[in-house]
């Protein structure tokens, strides 16, 4: 059997893992971000990355190295993007347009300093996650086990902010702080995501498994499972379709998720019609 | 000082320089109902941000039950309904009680979990409301006067002391607004709990409310409804038919 065989490489298992768990995290701050309306600032974020990415290639910093050196500053450029969608409020969406093209201006600028673009960049702008090391998967891991812990404990917090941030505020509850909490859980996830998918597709992984959930959800709990669900079955598929027929994977996995949201987008109006 | 629901004192507030409230002073005893009206943009939108300290003032005091806003940490005791969501999505996932039990969070302490008890506090409101048939409904999928009516639920699930309503039967149909009156007034004689309720309704909240500041940036008005009537002030104001309208308490 051609699963059996998918398995019993070691690189498969990797990948099915940690794409498993990247998925998790991108459709679970997906939901928030989209209902939110920050999802911008999964892709200003993403941008951001490819800067510190070709930095860290100046810096001739590879796979793990690589990751721990850009999340500092992801976090640090996540802050600077929220301060700026908070303060300016009605030019929100321009800034965080300006922080995305600074990101990628630098990256190109720092890239062709390096030496030009080279296969470590391409490999970055579109993700691999078949090549992802074990010392990898264990970061992946790790910040997994942080992310959903942070989502864990502020989960009422960060559904009361999503749902109206005037009676959130009238409850007792620090807005401001959960949008940090929020932001900061996002830049992490952007940093993994970018094995998966690429810099490129970031967005789209946070982006698309989540509304394809608000489509069909019941409720906002179900709408967060449902989205985890999503975002594990389409990254699994498009993993294995891109393992059999020897296609890339980031793209794979965007057009399968692409697929499942028409698929929602009509079961909803068929159900509208009844 | 104590016994004092509310108290403003010489509260002014605005929004980029622009000067919404000014110099606006009054207080509220325990279990008055005060109905707050005014032209629009005349501030009272902006008085209840204030007094929720979801907007910060430029000047001036309030006091919440008691204790200066500065250190008032028992937001449970305060129910809040407001004039409109600020950015309401109709496709927002969100169950009928699951919105009532957000309500509860403002009682709790990180890491904010919801208990037994919460179940049955969301259970026993939506039964004293006659909502209970909906509590699996999406809320996005609700008329405009049932959303209004979780919305209210979700403020009175911990049996506020303070209530404070801006606006809320604007969408609402004669016969809807009037259950809705009558909900607020039962929640201020049987349950003492102190409201403030912002309306345009002029001809209608005199039969409810004990007493009525009107606002135009400054208080034009603040007593109870008895001082309006008799106000020859307040004539010259409004003119003898504006003042008999509000006063007309059937
Ligand atoms: N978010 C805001 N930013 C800037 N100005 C504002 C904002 N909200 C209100 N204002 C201004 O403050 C003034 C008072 O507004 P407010 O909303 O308090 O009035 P209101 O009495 O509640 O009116 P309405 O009856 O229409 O609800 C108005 O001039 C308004 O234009
Ligand atoms: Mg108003």
């Amino acid at each position: 059997m051609i699963i059996t065989e998918m398995l019993s490489y070691g690189f498969m298992q990797r990948a099915l893992v940690g794409g498993s768990l990247i998925a998790i995290l991108c459709s679970v701050l997906g939901v928030f971000l989209v209902l939110r309306r920050l999802s911008l600032i999964g892709d200003g974020l993403a941008h951001v990355t490819f800067g510190s990415v070709a930095l860290a290639l100046l810096f001739r910093l590879q796979s793990v190295y690589m990751t721990l050196a850009i999340i500092p500053v992801v976090l640090a450029s996540s802050m600077g993007i929220l301060q700026l969608a908070q303060k300016a409020r009605i030019y929100g969406d321009a800034a965080i347009g300006i922080v995305s093209a600074i990101g990628i201006a630098t990256g190109v600028m720092l890239a062709s300093v390096a030496g030009g673009f080279n296969v470590d960049l391409f490999s970055y702008l579109f993700g691999n996650i078949l090549s992802i090391s074990s010392s990898e998967l264990v970061i992946a891991a790790l910040l997994f086990v942080i992310v959903i812990a942070c989502v864990v404990m502020f989960y009422n917090e960060l559904f009361a902010s999503t749902f109206d941030e005037d009676l959130a505020k009238s409850s007792g509850i620090d807005t401001e702080r959960i949008n940090t909490v929020l932001v900061l859980m996002t830049a992490l996830t952007v940093v993994l995501a970018m094995k998966v998918v690429g810099i490129m597709l970031i967005s789209a992984l946070l982006i698309i498994p989540a509304v394809s959930a608000l489509q069909i959800a019941k409720g906002f709990k179900s709408a967060i499972v449902t989205a985890a669900v999503i975002g594990v079955v389409t990254v699994i598929c498009g993993i294995s379709l891109s393992f059999v027929m020897n296609l890339p994977s980031g793209a794979t996995i965007v057009l399968i998720n692409f697929a499942v949201l028409l698929a929602t987008f009509g079961g909803r109006a068929l159900r509208g019609h009844k | 000082m104590k016994d004092k629901a509310l108290s403003v004192q010489n509260l002014c507030a605005g929004y980029h320089g622009s000067e919404a409230l000014q110099d606006v002073c009054f207080s509220v005893n325990r279990g008055d109902y005060l109905g707050i009206c005014g032209p629009n943009g005349s501030g009272k939108s902006t008085l209840v941000k204030v007094i929720l300290g979801l907007l910060a003032p430029t000047s001036g005091e309030v006091s919440l039950l008691g204790t200066p806003k500065s250190s008032f940490q028992r937001w449970d005791r305060i129910g809040y309904l407001p004039q409109g969501l600020q950015f309401f999505n109709p496709h927002f996932p969100a169950t009928v009680d699951e919105v009532i039990r957000l309500g509860r969070l403002s009682a709790k302490k990180f890491p904010r979990r919801f208990s037994r008890e919460d179940a049955a506090a969301v259970d026993r409101t939506m039964e004293w409301m006659g909502i209970s048939n909906i509590r699996g409904s999406m809320i996005g999928e609700l008329s405009g006067g049932l959303r209004q009516r979780v919305l209210l639920a979700r403020a009175l699930v911990n049996d506020p002391e303070l209530l404070v309503l801006d606006e809320p039967t604007t969408a609402l149909d004669p016969e809807t607004r009037e259950s809705f009156y009558k909900l607020t007034f039962e929640m201020n004689r049987e349950r003492k709990s102190t409201v403030l309720l912002v309306t345009h309704d002029t001809a209608t909240i005199g039969k409810y409310a004990s007493h009525l500041l009107y606002l135009d940036k400054k208080v034009i008005f603040y007593g109870d409804f008895e001082d309006f009537c008799n106000s020859s002030e307040m004539t010259g104001f409004f003119g003898e038919h504006g003042q008999h309208l509000v006063c007309h308490r059937h």
